[in-house]
């Protein structure tokens, strides 16, 4: 009996999980693939929170300052006032499920935010710490 | 004598109703219901601008940030704004060479000097053949309309932050109408000029 609860909860459990983790993976390896290896969450969580001036407003900024640091709630563009929906994957099954959209937000957003695109090593870190939300 | 009147009343009757009908079927396309005339889409050709028809453009732009109706810019603006989308307003917005063609001729082919809706005519006004503004905010005609509203209301507040979020006051922007009756200021409700 113990075992059927556990296999339902299981099931209730993890599409989420399995929905990113069959997109995240392949990525992982990839940058596996261009030299980076150990990827951590804490590492993301630091690059999430680590601020940059912005070469626009001379303000200090990070991925925090559109997206929270708590993944699981609605961010804000800090420019337009666009509210953004929830990053953790736990709360908006659409993140991380697309590999083009990642790539693409990761060229994007690194640019605006860092000023440079991001090595292999952070995007696998920043995915591993968005993952975990 | 008495059954021909009952027939003749019910001939009047129906073409009334038939005249009604194509009244109203007329309406729903293209043509003059009264004095205002709709559009296929719904809205009021002499009051708003054509709505956002294209999902790709809805979903890649409207990401960050309202999805403008391409009503709103003249075709060389928008031209001018998908050439630099990697310095769009000191962001990266970078698409495919594919979407970005794509999107281009969406916005080129639906600008507001070509379909030239009624707030589109009402913002293009007075702006010179040579002039391509990037900026909607930076047309005479939204200047005019916006100055008077105090900062506070706008960037001091918390839920509007900047005037470029139409829908944040515009409570019918995502239909195209952008009449003062229909603008509800957060925290501050109605606004008149």
């Amino acid at each position: 009996m113990s075992r059927l609860i556990f296999a339902v909860m299981m099931l209730i459990t993890t599409p989420s999980a399995w929905g990113s983790e069959a997109v995240v993976q392949p990525l992982l390896q990839q940058y596996r693939s261009e030299g980076a290896s150990n990827f951590s969450a804490a590492h993301g969580r630091q690059i999430w929170t680590t601020t940059h001036v912005d070469r626009r407003s001379g303000k200090e900024i990070s991925c925090a300052s559109c997206h929270t640091s708590d993944l699981t709630r609605q961010g804000r563009h800090i420019r337009t006032g666009k509210l953004i929906e929830a990053m953790a994957p736990s709360r908006n099954p659409e993140r991380l499920s697309d590999p083009d959209k990642i790539e693409k937000w990761f060229r994007r957003n690194c640019r605006s935010v860092l000023g440079r695109v991001c090595t292999s090593q952070e995007k696998g870190d920043l995915l591993m710490f968005i993952q975990s939300q | 004598m008495k059954k021909n009147r009952i027939w003749m009343g019910s001939a009047l009757f129906a073409i009334c109703l038939g005249t009604a009908v194509s009244g109203i079927a007329m309406g729903e396309d293209e043509g003059e219901w009264g004095d205002r005339k709709w559009s296929r889409q719904g809205y009021l050709r002499e009051q708003g601008v054509a709505p956002v028809s294209d999902k790709r453009y809805a979903s890649e732009c409207g990401a960050c940030h309202f999805a403008y109706p391409p009503g709103l810019l003249p075709a060389r603006s928008w031209r001018r704004i998908m050439s630099d989308l990697d310095e769009h307003f000191g962001e990266d917005a970078s698409l495919s060479r594919r979407t970005k063609k794509v999107l281009t001729r969406y916005l080129v082919h639906n600008a507001g000097d070509v379909r030239r809706d009624e707030v589109s005519r009402k913002l293009l006004r007075r702006l010179s053949a040579r002039e391509a503004p990037l900026r909607i905010t930076h047309l005479p005609y939204f200047r005019r309309k916006h100055g008077e509203i105090p900062s506070r209301m706008i960037a001091g507040n918390p839920r509007v932050r900047s005037l470029s979020n139409c829908q944040a006051c515009h409570t019918q922007a995502a239909r195209g109408v952008f009449e003062e009756e229909t603008v509800r200021i957060p925290g501050y409700g109605r606004w008149h000029d």
